[in-house]
C-alpha cells in the first residue's frame, strides 16, 4: 500500500516538476537578445526549428551527438579516463538498473518470456549493475572528498547526488543480501510456493538452504547430513529452482549476506528486511520526486544541451531560440568544474578571491538571477566582477562535458548585467577587448553605458580637482598617501622636457588634447612631483593610455612614465573598492 | 634541436587560430620543437590595467609552469612577450607583492626562480635560425610585393625590460620579412601603437590611430601589412573590416600574418596557413610569388 501510493504520489510530483522546470525554459532568460519574446512564441519557434533540424540533413550531426557524446561521452573520456570511467559506470549501471530491474515487471518481462529477478542473467547482472554504479560513486567520492584538486568545487547538489545513488545502490545490496539470510522470507516462501512438503521435507530443504543459498537459520544446526541435503536438493529443484538460481550469482549480496551472518538471525527478527525494503524503495521515489528539482535533471537538459548545440549555428539562430537552449544550459550544467580547471583568467580569482570569477561558480547566480532573484548589493557587484574577468578564450567551452556553448551564454548574460547593474572597473581594461569587437550587437545608445558607469566610478572624487576655475591646493599631502605600495617615484626625476607628451600617439591624435584628456602625460608628473596625486588621478589620460611605452622609452631621466600611470591606475581602483567596503560596512543596501 | 614551451596565450587560439598553425608549420621546417603545456593560463596582460597582483600571478604561473618542465617559453603575441617581460622584470626586485606572489605560486606546487628565458619568435627566427638558414628554405621568393611591417609596441618596448630590437630604429622584422623577397617599406608612425588596447574602452581613439597608420601605409605604397601580433592583426583585419563596411568607398589595406607570409614562401599549404581565414582577403598575395628564387 505504501509502496503504491508513494509510487504514485512521487511521479506526480516528478512529471509537475518537470512541466514547471520545462516551463521556465521558455519563459526565463539568461541575458541580452535585443528584444522580449513571449514564451508561447519561445516554445513554437523551438519546436518549428526542432523539426525543420529532424527533417534535414543535419539529422545525422543530431544523431552522432547522441551516440558520441550523450551514449558514449566522448567530451569527458577527451579529459580524463578516470572521469570517464566514473560517469560511464554511473550512468549505464542506473540505466541498466532502472530498466532491467525497477522496471523488470514492464520492460524485461515484455522482452523476455522466463524474467524473474532471481533467475540468471538477471540475478547476475542486477548485482553487477549495482555494482558498477557503486564503483562509480566511489570514484566521485575519492575526487571531490579526498584528492585536493584545485578549483573543483562541491556544493550541496552535488552531495545530494552522490548521497542519494550511494543510498539507493548500499540499500539494494544490504535489503538482498539480507533476504539472502532471511529465515523469515525463506518460511513465507516455503509456504506459498512448497506448502505440499512435509516437515521432514521441509527441514531437508532448509538446510539445503542453509548449505548452499547462504540461509541463516537458527532451525538446523550443521553438520548436515549427506542424505538430508540430497533430499533438499531434490525438494529445490522441484519448487524453488524454477524461479531461484543459486543464490551466489548475485556474487555482491550474497558476500554481503555472508559478512552479516552472525547477526543475521537478530537482524531477521528485527524486521530489517521491511526496515531496508522502505529505505530502498522510498529513497528510490524520494530522487524521482526530487530530479526535476537537483542536479540529476541534467539526465534530460545535458542530452538536450549536447545535441542542440551539435546543430545550432551560432550565426543564424533566431535570439528566441537561443534564450530558451541558454535557459537549458543552465539546468544542464553538471558542476564537474572542468571548465574551472582550465580557465584561462583563474589567477585573477587567486587574485582576487572571488568564486564567481571561475566559470563553473558563474552558473548558480546566473540561474538565480534569471529566476529574477533579487541579490544584493554585494553580491551582484561580486558576480558582475565574475563575469566580466574573463579573456574569452573559448577553453571553457571547448571542454564542457554538457556541450554547453559557454561562450554564448557568457556574452549574453554578461552585457544583460553590464547594463542594469553596479559601475564595474574592469571594462576599463583589455578585457573589453571582446565586447569592443562585438559592438555592432548591442545597440548604439547601449554600448557606451558601462563604459560611462565605470569611468565616474573611479574619477568621480578626482575629476573635479581638474576644474580650471578651481586654485591648486599645494599643502603637502600626508606622507602615508605617496607609500602607495610598489609606487616608484621616478616622477620625481623629471625635468620638465615635455618629450613623453610629444611622443604620445594619444596626445598627438587631438587637436586641443588637454580638453580630452585632462592632463598631458607630463603634467601628470609635475602634479605628481607636487603632491596632487589624486589631481592625476583625475586625468582621463590615464585611462585613454595606450601602453605603448613609447613615453617611458623616449624619457631622458629615466621616468617611468607608462609604469607611474599604471599605478595611478591601481589607485583610482583601490578608491572605488575602498568606497564599496565602506558603503557596505555602514549597512549599505542589504 | 630547439625545445621551447609553446605559449600562445588567449587571443590566439580563440580570434586567429589561423597563426597558430602556421607558427607551428614554419618553426617544425626550422627544428624548432614546440612543447604544448595544457595548464598555461593567460598572460595576464589584459588585467594589468586594473590589477597589479592578478597581472603578476598569471604571468609568473605560466613562467613557473615552463621552469618546472625545464623549458625556455617562445611566445607568439607581442602583448604576452611585453607582459611576461616586465613580470619578470617586476619579480627580479624584491618586495611585500612579489612575496605573495611567490607564496602563491609555491602553494600551487610550483617554484619560479627567474631561470625562464621569454623568447619571441622572430628573435629565434632571427638570431637562432638566423637569414641565411631561413633563406635556403625557400621554395619560391616574392616580386615587387611592398610590405607595411608592424612591429606593435610590446615587444619593442620598454626596450631595457623587452630587450628585443633597436626600439628608435628596430631592423629584425624588416629583415626578416626581406629574406623572403618581399621589400619592408618605410612609413611614418611605423613604430606607433596599432590602436588596439583601447578597443572596448575608447572605440573612436582606436580608430582613429588604426586610420592614420592605414593612411601612412597607403601613403608608403604599401599593398600588405605584415603583424607579429594578435591585437594588431585584429586590428588591421577585423576592425579595418567593420570600418571598411561603415565607409563604403573605402578600399582596406589586407593584413598578413608574418608566418604565412614566410610560410606561403616555403610551399607550406594554404590550409595550414590558414589563407582563407584572414577577414580581409589575402589571396591575392600569391599573385606576387614568382618561381624564380633570388
Amino acid at each position: 500500500m505504501v509502496f503504491t501510493v508513494s509510487l504514485y504520489a512521487s511521479l506526480i510530483i516528478f512529471f509537475l516538476g518537470l512541466i514547471y522546470r520545462g516551463g521556465t525554459w521558455f519563459q526565463r532568460e539568461a541575458g541580452f537578445y535585443g528584444q522580449k519574446m513571449s514564451a508561447s512564441e519561445r516554445f513554437f519557434s523551438a519546436l518549428k526549428s526542432m523539426l525543420a533540424v529532424i527533417f534535414s540533413a543535419k539529422i545525422v550531426r543530431l544523431l552522432q551527438a547522441f551516440v558520441l557524446d550523450v551514449l558514449l561521452q566522448r567530451k569527458i573520456l577527451k579529459e580524463s579516463v578516470l572521469r570517464w570511467a566514473m560517469h560511464m559506470l554511473i550512468f549505464w549501471g542506473f540505466i541498466l538498473l532502472l530498466f532491467m530491474h525497477a522496471l523488470g515487471r514492464i520492460v524485461t518481462d515484455a522482452l523476455f518470456s522466463n524474467y524473474e529477478p532471481t533467475l540468471n542473467p538477471y540475478f547476475f547482472l542486477r548485482d553487477m549493475f549495482g555494482l558498477m554504479v557503486l564503483a562509480g560513486v566511489v570514484v566521485a567520492v575519492i575526487r571531490r572528498f579526498f584528492l585536493k584538486i584545485p578549483r573543483l568545487m562541491t556544493n550541496s547538489m552535488d552531495k545530494y547526488a552522490i548521497g542519494i545513488l550511494a543510498v539507493i545502490i548500499l540499500s539494494g545490496f544490504l535489503l538482498a543480501g539480507l533476504k539472502i539470510t532471511s529465515k523469515t522470507e525463506f518460511s513465507n516462501m516455503a509456504d506459498e510456493y512448497a506448502g505440499w512438503l512435509s516437515d521432514e521435507e521441509l527441514q531437508a530443504l532448509e538446510s539445503y538452504w542453509v548449505s548452499d543459498h547462504g540461509l541463516v537459520s537458527s532451525d538446523v544446526t550443521r553438520p548436515f547430513e549427506a542424505d538430508v541435503l540430497q533430499q533438499g536438493k531434490q525438494a529445490h529443484e522441484s519448487y524453488c529452482a524454477y524461479c531461484h538460481a543459486p543464490a551466489q550469482s548475485a556474487f555482491a549480496s550474497y558476500s554481503t549476506g555472508k559478512v552479516l551472518s552472525p547477526a543475521a538471525g537478530a537482524m531477521d527478527r528485527a524486521g530489517f528486511v521491511g526496515i531496508l525494503w522502505y529505505i530502498h524503495f522510498l529513497s528510490c521515489f524520494i530522487g524521482l520526486a526530487y530530479l526535476p528539482f537537483s542536479k540529476m535533471l541534467h539526465i534530460f537538459s545535458t542530452p538536450v544541451t549536447i545535441m542542440a548545440n551539435a546543430v545550432m549555428d551560432e550565426k543564424k539562430s533566431k535570439p528566441e531560440n537561443v534564450a530558451t537552449r541558454q535557459i537549458i544550459e543552465l539546468d544542464a550544467c553538471t558542476h564537474c568544474c572542468t571548465c574551472s580547471l582550465y580557465c584561462s583568467a583563474m589567477m585573477g580569482y587567486e587574485a582576487r578571491q572571488n568564486t564567481y570569477i571561475l566559470p563553473s561558480e558563474k552558473i548558480a547566480p546566473l540561474k538565480a538571477l534569471a529566476a529574477g532573484r533579487d541579490l544584493d548589493e554585494a553580491e551582484t557587484r561580486a558576480i558582475l566582477e565574475g563575469i566580466y574577468l574573463c579573456t574569452n578564450c573559448d577553453r571553457c567551452t571547448v571542454v564542457c562535458p554538457s556541450g554547453i556553448n559557454l561562450r554564448q551564454l557568457w556574452l549574453n548574460a554578461r552585457e544583460k548585467l553590464l547594463q542594469q547593474g553596479p559601475a564595474e572597473p574592469l571594462v576599463l581594461s583589455q578585457l573589453s577587448f571582446v565586447r569592443g569587437l562585438n559592438r555592432k550587437k548591442t545597440p548604439a545608445d547601449s554600448y557606451p553605458l558601462p563604459l560611462e558607469k565605470a569611468d565616474n566610478a573611479v574619477s568621480v572624487k578626482y575629476r573635479p580637482l581638474l576644474d580650471p576655475e578651481r586654485s591648486i591646493d599645494l599643502t603637502p599631502p600626508a606622507a602615508d598617501r605617496q607609500q602607495a605600495s610598489g609606487f616608484e617615484n621616478t616622477f620625481s626625476y623629471c625635468f620638465g622636457c615635455q618629450n613623453c607628451s610629444t611622443v604620445c600617439p594619444v596626445v598627438g591624435n587631438y587637436e586641443d588634447p588637454q580638453v580630452q584628456l585632462g592632463l598631458l602625460p607630463h603634467q601628470i608628473m609635475c602634479s605628481l612631483g607636487l603632491g596632487l596625486t589624486e589631481t592625476a588621478m583625475g586625468a582621463k589620460m590615464i585611462w585613454d593610455c595606450l601602453t605603448c611605452y613609447q613615453c617611458q622609452e623616449h624619457c631622458p631621466q629615466n621616468v617611468k612614465v607608462t609604469d607611474i600611470l599604471y599605478e595611478l591606475k591601481y589607485m583610482a581602483v583601490a578608491g572605488v573598492d575602498e568606497g564599496r567596503q565602506n558603503h557596505d560596512q555602514a549597512g549599505g543596501l542589504r | 634541436m630547439m625545445r621551447y614551451s609553446f605559449f600562445i596565450g588567449c587571443q590566439i587560439p580563440s580570434r586567429v587560430p589561423q597563426y597558430e598553425t602556421a607558427a607551428r608549420a614554419v618553426l617544425k621546417k626550422f627544428g624548432v620543437e614546440l612543447a604544448d603545456i595544457r595548464q598555461f593560463n593567460c598572460c595576464g596582460y589584459p588585467m594589468r590595467n586594473v590589477d597589479k597582483k592578478a597581472f603578476l600571478l598569471s604571468s609568473v604561473k605560466n613562467l613557473a609552469l615552463s621552469e618546472n618542465q625545464g623549458l625556455d617559453m617562445l611566445v607568439l603575441c607581442n602583448c604576452c612577450f611585453g607582459a611576461l617581460k616586465n613580470a619578470e622584470h617586476i619579480m627580479a626586485e624584491k618586495g611585500p607583492l612579489q612575496d605573495e606572489v611567490l607564496g602563491k605560486i609555491r602553494e600551487m606546487g610550483l617554484d619560479y626562480q627567474g631561470k625562464t628565458r621569454i623568447r619571441h619568435y622572430l628573435s629565434v627566427l632571427y638570431h637562432d635560425t638566423g637569414i641565411a638558414a631561413i633563406k635556403k628554405q625557400l621554395h619560391k621568393t616574392y616580386k615587387e610585393l611592398n610590405i607595411a611591417v608592424q612591429y606593435g609596441c610590446h615587444a619593442l618596448r620598454p626596450s631595457t625590460v623587452t630587450q628585443f630590437d633597436d626600439p628608435v630604429a628596430p631592423s629584425l622584422f624588416d629583415e626578416l620579412v626581406a629574406a623572403t623577397g618581399a621589400k619592408s617599406v618605410d612609413w611614418t608612425n611605423k613604430l606607433e601603437c596599432c590602436g588596439a588596447p583601447l578597443i572596448g574602452t575608447n572605440d573612436a581613439l582606436s580608430a582613429d590611430l588604426f586610420s592614420r597608420k592605414l593612411e601612412a601605409a597607403k601613403k608608403a605604397e604599401a599593398d600588405f601589412f605584415c603583424t607579429s601580433c594578435p591585437y594588431c592583426q585584429i586590428q588591421f583585419d577585423t576592425v579595418q573590416q567593420m570600418l571598411v563596411e561603415d565607409n563604403a568607398g573605402q578600399k582596406p589595406l589586407p593584413s598578413i600574418l608574418f608566418p604565412q607570409l614566410l610560410g606561403l614562401s616555403m610551399n607550406i599549404d594554404s590550409q595550414t596557413l590558414g589563407l582563407g581565414a584572414n577577414k580581409l582577403d589575402i589571396s591575392k598575395i600569391e599573385s606576387y610569388l614568382s618561381k624564380d628564387k633570388e
